[in-house]
């Protein structure tokens, strides 16, 4: 983050301002991807003129950052309108789409409505891997179209590269073709449980043993050494911090109007159909519960010696059942960057239960490894 | 940073931007190129009255002198200094003509 963003992401801290607001318009998709975690039929999205309203109330609240997601937004056939309006209340918009329907006229489009970045699901290089992903067949030259077609209208593109089993070798590839279509790449391991809680997908999350690889990828992470080193012991400062950004300069809203703290904190906080959506972020007493909560108050994680460096989503934690408790997948992360385990993980395996129900069977094994290394 | 071409422009607000009052302070990104800005009063007052309509002078005269308690020749130098930055980075227009309506984004038919 640069020095001014930090600056300003400060003072919206002290002022109580939402900075960065996701919106997902629609939960629909024309793809179905094997991890995605959302019930993709439309339970009474929002109508146009609700959109509107909400954001009005956002511009209001001083939001800067719009990200408007999915679903698929372009899955919206008032899609643009939304996105014009967004952008005559001047937030810096950014979309995430799979980019299937995005041709030279909706390119033509995103430009003109001077949109900040676009983000573009693509799991693999190779098309068997991705459209065995999405379940759409043709969907990676799709994808890899409308990345062609913004870049070359000078857009900033970002190819998101979800990793799990089925392409968890591809990565490699993924970033070799963003480079060469001259975008932005981002690698992220993490899957979660479906908004129901059904968990049956987290069992494609990526082996441990491959996570240790790729955190051990020096063209990922830079100076593996410094990444992968033990933690070391934390102060006060750290204690004291605030977990993330979630309720704090951030939230996210369904396309039914509820409001969470975060797109993966699925946490009901109001519903924009109800109440201004102000006074949500003002009074909600769940946000204000989230905001109260210090690294100190984490149950496990405060005596943990990761809590300095681990990437602990308290949204995870939330959906594993308290959110002032580690995350299981976090814990999974640190240990996989260190090879030291958590008192999480050391409780669990003392209790007999090592590991939740989708943790791979390497899990043992690996550990052995990472103590003994 | 000067515009020696222009004296005493007229400037808009750019479309292809991304403003909000933060604690009294506009933060503005350009589309053009992501660059941030954080302008302090002064600067945000220019930007608020930057309507396409008003040369900089007579903005620093209404917006800025007024509200600053400063000189108006020394605020319009330093006015200009401003202007020329961000009309570098697309974030103002500059123009020896009034600039009509600096609208927000449409949609193009
Ligand atoms: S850590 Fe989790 S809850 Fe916090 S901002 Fe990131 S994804 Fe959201
Ligand atoms: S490794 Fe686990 S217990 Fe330790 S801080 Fe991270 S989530 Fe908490």
């Amino acid at each position: 983050m640069s020095t001014l963003m930090q600056e300003l992401n400060d003072k919206a801290l002290a002022l109580g301002v939402p900075l960065s607001v996701q919106l997902d318009v629609t939960y629909r998709c024309n793809e179905r991807c094997i991890h995605c975690y959302l019930d993709h039929d439309d339970h009474g999205e929002m109508t146009t003129a609700e959109m509107k309203s909400v954001l009005d109330e956002l511009a209001e609240a001083g939001v800067f950052y719009l990200t408007l997601s999915g679903g698929e937004i372009l899955m919206r056939m008032d899609f643009f309108e939304i996105l014009a309006y967004a952008r005559a209340l001047m937030f810096s918009v950014k979309l995430k789409t799979n980019g299937f329907m995005i041709k030279e006229k909706q390119a033509d489009r995103i430009r003109n409505l001077g949109v900040e970045s676009v983000q573009i699901s693509i799991y693999s290089h190779r098309p068997e891997v991705h459209d065995g992903i999405t379940k759409l067949p043709g969907s990676l030259k799709r994808s890899v179209d409308a990345v062609r077609f913004l870049m070359s209208r000078g857009l900033k593109v970002i190819v998101a590269n979800a990793l799990m089993r089925q392409n968890m070798n591809d990565y490699a590839g993924v970033k070799a073709l963003a480079r060469e279509l001259g975008a932005e790449c981002t690698i992220d391991p993490t899957i979660t449980p479906k908004m129901d809680g059904d968990e049956s997908i987290l069992a494609l999350r990526i082996p441990d043993a491959k996570l240790q690889e790729v955190f051990r990828d020096s063209s990922l992470f830079g100076n593996v050494e410094e990444f992968c080193a033990p933690p070391a012991p934390v102060g006060d400062d750290v204690l004291d911090s605030l977990p993330c950004s979630a309720g704090h300069t951030a939230c996210y809203i369904s396309p039914y109007g509820d409001v969470y703290p975060c797109v993966q904190f699925p946490l009901p906080s109001g519903n924009v159909r109800k109440q201004k959506f102000l006074d949500i972020w003002r009074h909600s007493s769940q946000l204000n519960e989230v905001r109260s909560i210090r690294a100190r108050d984490l149950n496990g994680c405060s005596g943990c010696g990761h809590v300095g460096t681990c990437t602990r989503c308290p949204g995870l934690a939330y959906m594993e059942g308290n959110m002032r408790g580690p995350s299981w997948a976090d814990c999974e992360k640190s240990f996989a960057r260190t090879g030291i385990p958590s008192p999480n993980m050391l409780a669990r395996m003392a209790a007999g239960s090592a590991a939740p129900a989708f943790l791979p069977a390497s899990f043992s094994l690996v550990q052995i490894q990472g103590l003994t290394a | 940073m000067k515009n020696p071409s222009i004296n005493n422009p007229y400037i808009a607000r750019s479309p292809m931007v991304a403003a909000r009052l933060l604690g009294g302070e506009m933060m503005i990104m350009s589309a053009v190129d992501s660059t941030l800005f954080s302008l302090n009063e002064v600067a945000t007052a220019i930007w608020q009255g930057a309507d396409g309509a008003t040369r900089l002078e007579e903005i620093v005269r209404q917006h800025v002198c007024p509200e600053f308690d400063v000189e108006p020749a020394l605020a319009t130098e330093d006015a200009e200094g401003f202007v020329a930055e961000l009309a570098a980075h697309g974030v103002l227009l500059v123009s020896d003509q009034p600039i009509s309506a600096p609208a927000p984004p449409r949609e193009s038919p």
